[in-house]
Formats: structure tokens, C-alpha cells, sequence
């Protein structure tokens, strides 16, 4: 199939173009880029005009569940959503049942995204056997089947000496290690942000230092050792501040956020508001601030959603038994927007956090605009407001704490190696 | 109804003007308790469940008298007789409840919030008998009763409450409830039992204990549970005992005529020695008698109302 998008204004971080160009879409490749592109035979026309044209979003960092957990969410329905949010590409973590610590796990997951036909989807495997924390997984494996980075994400690594030799062992096959960072004694088993709103509805508290102190302890292994490590779902000030000293004195440390941390803080969980439970915890309004300046100052390279869809029965019980995580991959976008139209980042700067900067930092291709490249394509509706109704989710974690939030910017079409499969008018579009 | 609300969760949320009516009303019930047929008609065909999920003897028992005092049907159900140890949800529970039309579920949970979720979905009134760490307002409001009693009024009194503000559903309950009537509220205790952000809710935070008890005109006295959270706050209940315990030299800071009060049950020799517990100064029974005042006018205000009194 071929297509022409025609008539958009095209935004494409890695060329640090910003124009209205068209783009034409052959044999799933970008085939040019330019003013007035004639529609050549066979080709279907997609009016861009008034639209935003950049490269599908790359989700660093998302929960598929299966397998083990189809209940929460499968592997096609969170493609559907991620699509759905402009996203083309994603990792998806390791914490699954079994977990992804071998190659016949790795190779599953790849296979049922093939089926599903829609995202990209490039498994993560664990940092260590079981997920138990004691020993190296088998990386060399994971990376021959197909994972392009390892974590124990959803826990930390809380033995320094394998934190150690995961770094120094992964870098033998090029896998990036991701960290959950929370220091386990120092969170303790609270359920949410120590401070006051946790004072305030008496649940146990977790402190900023648990998050901090684990990101001081890993880098300072790369510090010592090298290697490079990227930080998962920074949430607090403290750790930002972290970051941009490693950064600073040139260590190969990267770092992601996500839209509930720019977004939202503790009081979000007034309420009892199960929804807003999440790990790491959503912290203080100056956290907020830290996030935000750490995006805007570029310590925070990428934006993912660590999409975390749970069933509405392990989030409609008592607070502390609920389960933690967020379903964002249909918010994440506007969220994104968000900050642009508060004037925190341009809409260049916010864009390359979704796309050439995470592509560059796991190693995967796409993230931009360019002939010959895969046409993985997100066409943007910047003025479209809408209120966030979970709902409508096609993921089937409903779990979001935006639910009833009005937000602008919209998804209006994705292309995913040139086929369209997605359009807010008719949902998932099949073959 | 108890203001604009059916439910009574926690004092952060109920304003001093429901507080006075909920005291002024548990004036009236008070003397019910002191006739020989202890009993009034009032609630007669109501329903109250004490639901607890929690071990309590205290609290339960000054549920039941009180529902029981106006002639409401009290039923108790506790966990371990429930089906909650089979593994039934919070959720499900509230609502094969609702489906035996109680008038008032009075519910003890170990976690913060849960009560909040019965009251979400029953269509009944929720008391709320003590969740986690977050409230447990009919002690608040038997604290208030008291000191009021005593004292004639709350505005402009110093009131100082010591021991494991952290995990205290008592010591929130406290400050709300004395900072909405104007008293002035210290915390004091080790600072590991200080919660971050007590502010909030309308305490200060004592540098010291001295400074605490330096002048008050009521002492409250929180139980210390080594057993159960306040474990890793102190090294041994024998050096708490020392530092910040309530004895008759820390005694002599307060007022000459200040009350000593605790929610039960004590601890002799730990946060309180046995002389000031069993002294002239200590209204710890008034407190308990109280309790059925107020928890009668809480039952009262919820189920029956002004206008069915004379039913």
C-alpha cells in the first residue's frame, strides 16, 4: 500500500526539521519527504492539513503481562492501546509469569506481538534468574532471542555485587540495564509517598531516600566500574539532581520519567484513590517541579509510560492491598502535550524524548523521519481537547487516576511500516 | 445526618459546629445512662452492625450498650466469625451487608481508608470505629466530651498528647477534633513517632515534652504497642518509660488542675505510672462512661434524627 501524507506540519527531532511537507509511504518505507509530492497511482491520500506529522512515539518502558497474566492485559490488547497513543515501538518488562528470563519466554512474546500486527514490540529480559535477585540471568540468550535491554523492573537488584556484574556482563552484548531503583529497608512496605497527605490518611510512607539512595549506589558502581545504566521512572527531585551530577561529570547514565510524575503529586491520592497508587509512589509538588526542570534541562532524556494496566479487582479493595501502577498508554500522549502547552518544553524538545533519543539510548531503530527509514508515523491533532474516560480504553486496564481529566492534544492516526492502523475516527484499522 | 453527611468517617472531616451538636446532643444521652431502666425507645426497629475486623473489647462493647440503650437491634460480626477469612473482599462483604437493610454499619478495620470504601457503596450510614492509622473520631469526640465537661469549654485550652503520634488513629482524630474547637494541640513523644506534616492537621510539634506539658490543661496519654508498630521506634518500652512517660515530677508542669486522660487500655508503668492513672487528676473511666454518651447521640443523630424521637 501506498500513501501520501499530505498537507502536515512534520516535526522530526534527529533533523530538527519543522515544516508543512509531505510524505510519501512506499513498501513500508519512507519514500520522500517534500513540498507538493504528486500523488502517484495507487497511492491513498491522508489530508494532514491542520495536523501534526512526527515519528511514532518508542515506549521505553510498559507492562504486556502476558504471559501469565492475561487477565490484566494481553499482548494484543496493549498494542491496540499503544497504537492507539501514537506509540509504534515499546519495550515491554520482564515481570510476567514466567518471568522473561530465558529465550522460549522471549521468543513468545515476540511471536504473539507479530500476530498481533500492530506496535513493535522488543521484549526486555530480566537482569537476574527468577527475578530472585541472587544471580545473572543468562543475557547472552536473552540478547540471541531477541531482548535489547534487561531489568528486574517492578523490583530493584538490592544485592550491589550483582547490580555490579549485570552492568559490567551486559555491556558484553550490547543490552542496556534498566533500574527499578528503590531501596527495599528504606521503603519499608509503605504504599505511597511519605509526607504529609500520608500523614493525613495514616498509611505507611515511602520515603524519597528509597528511590535516591539505590540511583546513588548504581552510580557509583558505573562511576567505578563503566559501563552505562539508564534509570527507570524518576519520580522525585533528588534522584533528578542525581542524574544530572552523573551527567555532568560525564558518566553514561540516562534517565526516563513518566506522565504521572509530571503531572500529578501525592494529594492525588486524597480519597484513598486506589488509581493513584503506583511505584515509585507519586511524590511532592516540588518533585513535580524537580521532574519537570530536569525534562525541560535535559537530565531527563525520555518520557515512557511504564504502562501498568491492573483488573478493577485488585484496585477496588482497601488501599493497602491494592495493587500499584497505572494504565497510560492512551494518556501519555496529551499528558506529553501538557507540558508543551504550558510552555515547560517545546513541542521539538518534547517530541525527541518519545522518539530519536529513546531509540538511540535502547539501540532500536525508527524515532525519526527519513527516507529509506520504516514509516512508523504519528499524525498529532494539537488542538483537540477531550476528556480522559478509561472506559475507553482499548487496553484493558482501566486503572488510570486521569479518568474525568480534560486534556488537549489528540492521536488522529498511526502508521506502523506504512500501514495504517490506526485512526480516532475508526479505532484499530485491520488489513 | 451528621452535617451534610450520613456517614461519620473522621473528625478531619466534620466541622466544629457538627462537632458541638454531636456533644450537646451526647449531653442529653448521658443521662440516660445514669437511670434505672437505662433504655429510651428511640431507635427501636433500627439496625445497627458493628462490623470489626479488628480485635476490639472496648470500643465494641460501648457500640452495643449505646445502640442498645436506644433499644436499636445491635448485631455484631466480627472477622473471624465472617466470611472475610475465606477470602471475601472488603467489597463483597459491604454489599451482602447492604442487602440485610442495616441503618448503621460501625466498622473497625486495620486499614486505613476502608471505611470510606463502605460508605462509598452501602446505602446505609458508616461509623467509622478506628481504621489503620487514620482515624477513630467517636474517641476524638469522647476526648472532647470530657475535657468540655470538666473545663466548660475547648477554645484557648492547652491540650498535649504523647506517645506514638506515627501510627495513632486516637492522636489524629485528637488534633482534628481540638484544633476545630480552638484548643491549642502539641504532639510530643520521640521523633520517630512524629509524623511528618502533623502540621496539617492542626498540631504543633513540642520540641519537647516539657515544653508539651508546660502549662496544659489536658494530657493524652497514647497506648505503646511494641507489639505491633511502634516496635522499631524505641529501643525497649523501659527507656520510653524514662524519657517520656507520664510521671508526677513531668505532672507538676501542666495547670494545678489539669486532666490526665488515655484511650485504653493502659499501660501501668510504661507511658503512665500507676499513681497518676489511678489519681485525683486522671478522668480515664470518665472517658470510657462518655463514650456511650456520645456513641448514643452518634447512633442517634445517623439512624433516628430530631424528628422521629417522639415515635
Amino acid at each position: 500500500m501506498k500513501y501520501l501524507i499530505k498537507g502536515g506540519r512534520v516535526i522530526d527531532p534527529a533533523s530538527g526539521k519543522d515544516g508543512i511537507l509531505d510524505i510519501l509511504i512506499e513498501d513500508g518505507l519512507i519514500a520522500g519527504m517534500g513540498k507538493g509530492i504528486k500523488k502517484p497511482g495507487g497511492a491513498e491520500v491522508y489530508d494532514a492539513s491542520g495536523l501534526v506529522v512526527m515519528p511514532g512515539f518508542i515506549d521505553m518502558h510498559c507492562h504486556l503481562r502476558e504471559p501469565g497474566f492475561e487477565y490484566k492485559e494481553t499482548i494484543a490488547t496493549g498494542c491496540a492501546a499503544a497504537v492507539k497513543g501514537g506509540i509504534t515501538s515499546l519495550m515491554c518488562m520482564a515481570n510476567t509469569s514466567p518471568v522473561n528470563d530465558n529465550a522460549s519466554v522471549t521468543s513468545y512474546i515476540i511471536e504473539r506481538a507479530c500476530e498481533a500486527g500492530l506496535a513493535k514490540v522488543y521484549p526486555v529480559g530480566c537482569v537476574t534468574k527468577g527475578m530472585k535477585g541472587k544471580s545473572l540471568s543468562e543475557m547472552g540468550e536473552l540478547a540471541d532471542a531477541g531482548c535489547i535491554a534487561v531489568s528486574d523492573d517492578g523490583r530493584p537488584v538490592p544485592s550491589g555485587e550483582i547490580m555490579r556484574r549485570a552492568i559490567e556482563y551486559a555491556a558484553t552484548f550490547g543490552l542496556l540495564v534498566i533500574d527499578h531503583a528503590e531501596e527495599l529497608t528504606i521503603a519499608a512496605g509503605g504504599v505511597m509517598h511519605e509526607g504529609y497527605v500520608s500523614t493525613m490518611l495514616g498509611l505507611d510512607g515511602i520515603p524519597a531516600a528509597a528511590a535516591c539512595s539505590e540511583v546513588a549506589r548504581n552510580i557509583a558502581l558505573v562511576r567505578e566500574f563503566g559501563g552505562r545504566i539508564h534509570i527507570a521512572h524518576v519520580s522525585t527531585a533528588m534522584v533528578v539532581d542525581l542524574v544530572r551530577q552523573a551527567k555532568a561529570d560525564g558518566l553514561q547514565v540516562t534517565a526516563e520519567t513518566c506522565p504521572h510524575f509530571f503531572t500529578l503529586d501525592h494529594e492525588a491520592v486524597v480519597g484513598y484513590n486506589t488509581n493513584a497508587k503506583v511505584k515509585p509512589p507519586l511524590s511532592s509538588a516540588e518533585d513535580v517541579q524537580g521532574v519537570i526542570e530536569g525534562l525541560a534541562d535535559g537530565t531527563i532524556d525520555v518520557i515512557a509510560t511504564d504502562h501498568a494496566p491492573h483488573h478493577a479487582d485488585e484496585k477496588n479493595v482497601e488501599f493497602d492491598l491494592a495493587a500499584f501502577g497505572i494504565s497510560g498508554l492512551e494518556t501519555a500522549f496529551a499528558l506529553t502535550m501538557g507540558l508543551v502547552n504550558s510552555g515547560r518544553l517545546s513541542l521539538l524538545q518534547a517530541v525527541s524524548k518519545w522518539t530519536d533519543v529513546p531509540a538511540a539510548i535502547a539501540g532500536i531503530p525508527g524515532g525519526c523521519l527519513k527516507k529509506g527509514e520504516a514509516a512508523d508515523i504519528l499524525v498529532a491533532d494539537l488542538e483537540a481537547q477531550w476528556t480522559v474516560d478509561p472506559e475507553t480504553f482499548l487496553s484493558m486496564g482501566k486503572n488510570s487516576p486521569f479518568a474525568g481529566v480534560k486534556v488537549q492534544g489528540q492521536v488522529a492516526a498511526t502508521f506502523v511500516d506504512g500501514r495504517l492502523v490506526y485512526t480516532r475516527e475508526k479505532g484499530i484499522v485491520g488489513d | 445526618m451528621i452535617g451534610s453527611s450520613h456517614h461519620l468517617l473522621g473528625l478531619d472531616t466534620t466541622s466544629s459546629e457538627d462537632i458541638t451538636r454531636i456533644l450537646d446532643t451526647a449531653e442529653g444521652m448521658k443521662e440516660i445512662s445514669t437511670r434505672k431502666i437505662k433504655k429510651v425507645p428511640t431507635l427501636r426497629g433500627k439496625t445497627v452492625v458493628n462490623l470489626f475486623f479488628e480485635p476490639s473489647t472496648r470500643t465494641r462493647t460501648s457500640f452495643e450498650i449505646a445502640a442498645k440503650r436506644l433499644s436499636a437491634d445491635a448485631v455484631n460480626f466480627t472477622a473471624s466469625a465472617s466470611s472475610t477469612s475465606k477470602g471475601e473482599t472488603l467489597l463483597d462483604t459491604a454489599r451482602n451487608l447492604d442487602s440485610m437493610a442495616p441503618d448503621v454499619v460501625v466498622m473497625r478495620h486495620k486499614y486505613s481508608g476502608a471505611p470510606e470504601i463502605l460508605a462509598r457503596n452501602l446505602q446505609c450510614s458508616v461509623v467509622n470505629a478506628g481504621d489503620g492509622a487514620h482515624q477513630h473520631p467517636t474517641q476524638g469526640l469522647l476526648d472532647l466530651y470530657t475535657v468540655r465537661e470538666k473545663k466548660g469549654h475547648l477554645d484557648g485550652l492547652k491540650v498535649a498528647i504523647v506517645g506514638d503520634i506515627t501510627h495513632s488513629r486516637v492522636a489524629r482524630s485528637d488534633v482534628c477534633g481540638f484544633a476545630a474547637m480552638g484548643s491549642e494541640v502539641f504532639v510530643s513523644g520521640p521523633p520517630t513517632m512524629i509524623p511528618i506534616g502533623i502540621e496539617r492537621l492542626g498540631a504543633r510539634v513540642a520540641g519537647s515534652l516539657e515544653e508539651a506539658l508546660d502549662g496544659a490543661d489536658a494530657i493524652i496519654m497514647l497506648r505503646i504497642q511494641l507489639e505491633r508498630r511502634s516496635g522499631p521506634l524505641i529501643p525497649t518500652l523501659r527507656e520510653y518509660a524514662r524519657f517520656f512517660g507520664l510521671n508526677r515530677e513531668r505532672l507538676s508542669l501542666a495547670k494545678p488542675d489539669a486532666l490526665v486522660m488515655h484511650p485504653g487500655p493502659i499501660n501501668r508503668g510504661v507511658e503512665i505510672s500507676s499513681d497518676i492513672a489511678d489519681g485525683p487528676d486522671s478522668v480515664i473511666l470518665d472517658q470510657v462512661e462518655n463514650g456511650v454518651a456520645v456513641r448514643m447521640a452518634v447512633l442517634y443523630l445517623l439512624a433516628g434524627g430530631s424528628d422521629e424521637v417522639s415515635d
